[in-house]
């Protein structure tokens, strides 16, 4: 009889008790002290059930309706997005479809628009609150990489688009939406100093940024909040993918004229 | 309203210097015809220049070395190993396992982490020692700033058998007697001596002999990125032709549940 303790799984968030039948099966399924099958499943929403998970305890209203918001803001970035654009370049040449996936949330990972620029922002909110002045000293003297990390270092103000020329309407749109729904004070700071933040970084806000204060507002860590970023938009990843399968390769740009060799 | 964003000079305009190919027929790769002067190459030789640009039998080798040598243990219960027995078990693609075993590899107690950051450790205590500050002084104040040092340390046991064989592979190319490659041991000499006992792991091993040869942290990070799959691969083709579903099953009480007992009742 081998007495050695018998590795487990450590987790406080999930509980089970098995099938009398099969010990590999589960019969309860508890998700921070709630019966998923029993409760959840007929009384919670799905927003409220992803809060749940990410929080471990249930959202206020408006903490649901601030997620509820955000998640549908980000659910389709459109198919100009990078992420979108990689999902749908394994669309069309009949990839896989978790290649699609793993081709969205790869490109929709990174500091440009992705989950590491959402956690990067969230970390300047940790550390700035609503100190402008703050904002304004960690923009202009953004911190060091101190050693090699993987991650390519930021080439911009987390949260703004370096790209941009002025705050888009979706992204105004979505920031007066969670304001007047959340009535969270880092959303409504945001929303009260977005021109001055705005002139800091040198370029306009972008979701990035709003998702980053929404889910600073609702209490998640930087990698919490890298993590949600990465779920909620891949919805949108998906179905165009989907949508460019269909169609093939022939009808999706190949920029034949616009690549150029130089010499 | 005049259109002024950066983007419009690039719109269906993407200039590079990297190599593409032709409707004719031709494939360049860093202003080289792969068919012309690049179609004996190894393979190992192609992606050493398609990564870094260096052409080098040599580094080819010795990388090639590396990757049997020190990143294709076929064990599916190392992690990145085990997404892909995982994958076989659950019947899903090889191509799925393997993306997401080397995705897994970029990892903080293993894989590419530590081989891009022994390979800066190693480059920034070379200058500190150029600059004069003793090696105790640098590894105490790595140590102080980030509680470790890439290369030195393992998890699960001290030493790492992959060591001697590496360097004795590398003396049989004539690698092994660099500055960089003799600063990664005299690190590992100093710290067995310290409180920590952290032992040299070949994440600095790799990280010195390639430092010798002029490759970057970038570069020796680019061309390790696939250097795992040689492992992860057996793993996800056991576990698929063994018995579906037969990969270390969990029974529900190898949950060791931590939060509180006490049933909740969801607010309607």
């Amino acid at each position: 009889m081998n007495d050695k303790p018998i590795e487990k799984i450590t987790t406080k968030i999930w509980r089970e008790t098995p099938e009398i039948d099969n010990p590999f099966a589960a019969a309860d399924c508890y998700c921070c002290g709630y019966d998923v099958y029993g409760d959840l499943l007929k009384n919670a929403s799905y927003i409220d059930y992803l809060y749940l998970l990410f929080r471990q305890v249930p959202p206020t209203p408006e903490q649901s309706a601030l997620l509820e918001g955000l998640a549908i803001a980000l659910t389709n970035p459109g198919p100009r997005d990078h992420s979108v654009r990689a999902a749908m370049s394994a669309g069309v040449g009949g990839s896989t479809h978790a290649s699609a996936l793993i081709a969205a949330l790869t490109v929709g990972a990174g500091n440009l628009g992705g989950a590491r620029e959402v956690f990067h922002a969230l970390a300047y909110w940790q550390q700035c609150q609503n100190r402008l002045a703050d904002w304004q000293q960690l923009i202009t003297d953004p911190p060091q990489l101190e050693r090699e990390d993987v991650w390519p270092p930021m080439e911009h103000a987390p949260g703004f688009d370096p790209n941009g020329v002025s705050c888009p309407t979706p992204v105004r749109k979505t920031l007066e939406h969670l304001v007047a729904v959340g009535k969270t004070t880092s959303l409504t700071w945001l929303h009260q100093h977005r021109l001055e933040l705005e002139g800091f970084a040198g370029c306009p806000l972008a979701f990035s940024g709003v998702a980053a204060a929404a889910l600073y507002d609702l209490a998640f860590l930087p990698e919490e909040a890298e993590m949600m970023f990465l779920l909620l938009r891949l919805p949108g990843a998906a179905i165009h993918s989907l949508e460019q399968e269909k169609l093939g390769w022939r009808k999706y740009p190949f920029f034949a004229d616009g690549f150029k060799l130089n010499p | 309203m005049p259109v002024h964003s950066k983007l419009e000079t690039f719109e269906d305009n993407w200039r590079t210097s990297m190599g593409g190919w032709s409707p004719e027929g031709k494939v360049v790769l860093r202003g080289r015809d792969v068919f012309q002067e690049l179609k004996s190459n190894s393979w190992m030789e192609y992606l050493l220049f398609a990564t870094t640009g260096k052409e080098s039998p040599k580094i080819a080798r010795l990388m090639e070395g590396m990757w049997v040598i020190c990143t294709s243990f076929p064990d599916p219960r190392i992690w990145n190993n085990r997404v892909s027995a995982l994958a076989g078990t659950a019947r899903s693609t090889g191509a799925l396992a393997a993306a997401a075993s080397v995705a897994v590899t970029e990892a903080t107690i293993y894989g590419l982490k530590p081989i891009k950051g022994a390979t800066d450790f190693l480059y920034r205590a070379d200058k500190r020692l150029n600059d004069g500050e003793a090696l105790e002084q640098i590894v105490q104040s790595e140590l102080k700033q980030f509680r470790s040092v890439y290369g030195y340390g393992r998890p699960l046991v001290s030493g790492d058998e992959r060591v001697e064989p590496m360097m004795e592979f590398a003396r049989s190319i004539d690698c092994g007697e660099g500055r960089f490659i003799k600063l990664a041991f005299a690190v590992a000499e100093y710290l067995s001596k310290s409180r920590l006992k952290y032992q040299i792991n070949i994440a600095a091993v790799c990280a010195g002999l390639l430092a010798d040869e002029g490759l970057t942290p970038m570069d020796f990070y680019h061309m390790a990125t696939l250097a795992f799959t040689a492992g992860a691969m057996p793993c996800f083709i056991d576990a698929l032709n063994q018995q579906e579903g037969c990969f270390f099953p969990l029974r529900t009480s190898r949950l060791n549940y931590t939060g509180g007992e006490q049933v909740k009742h969801w607010r309607v």
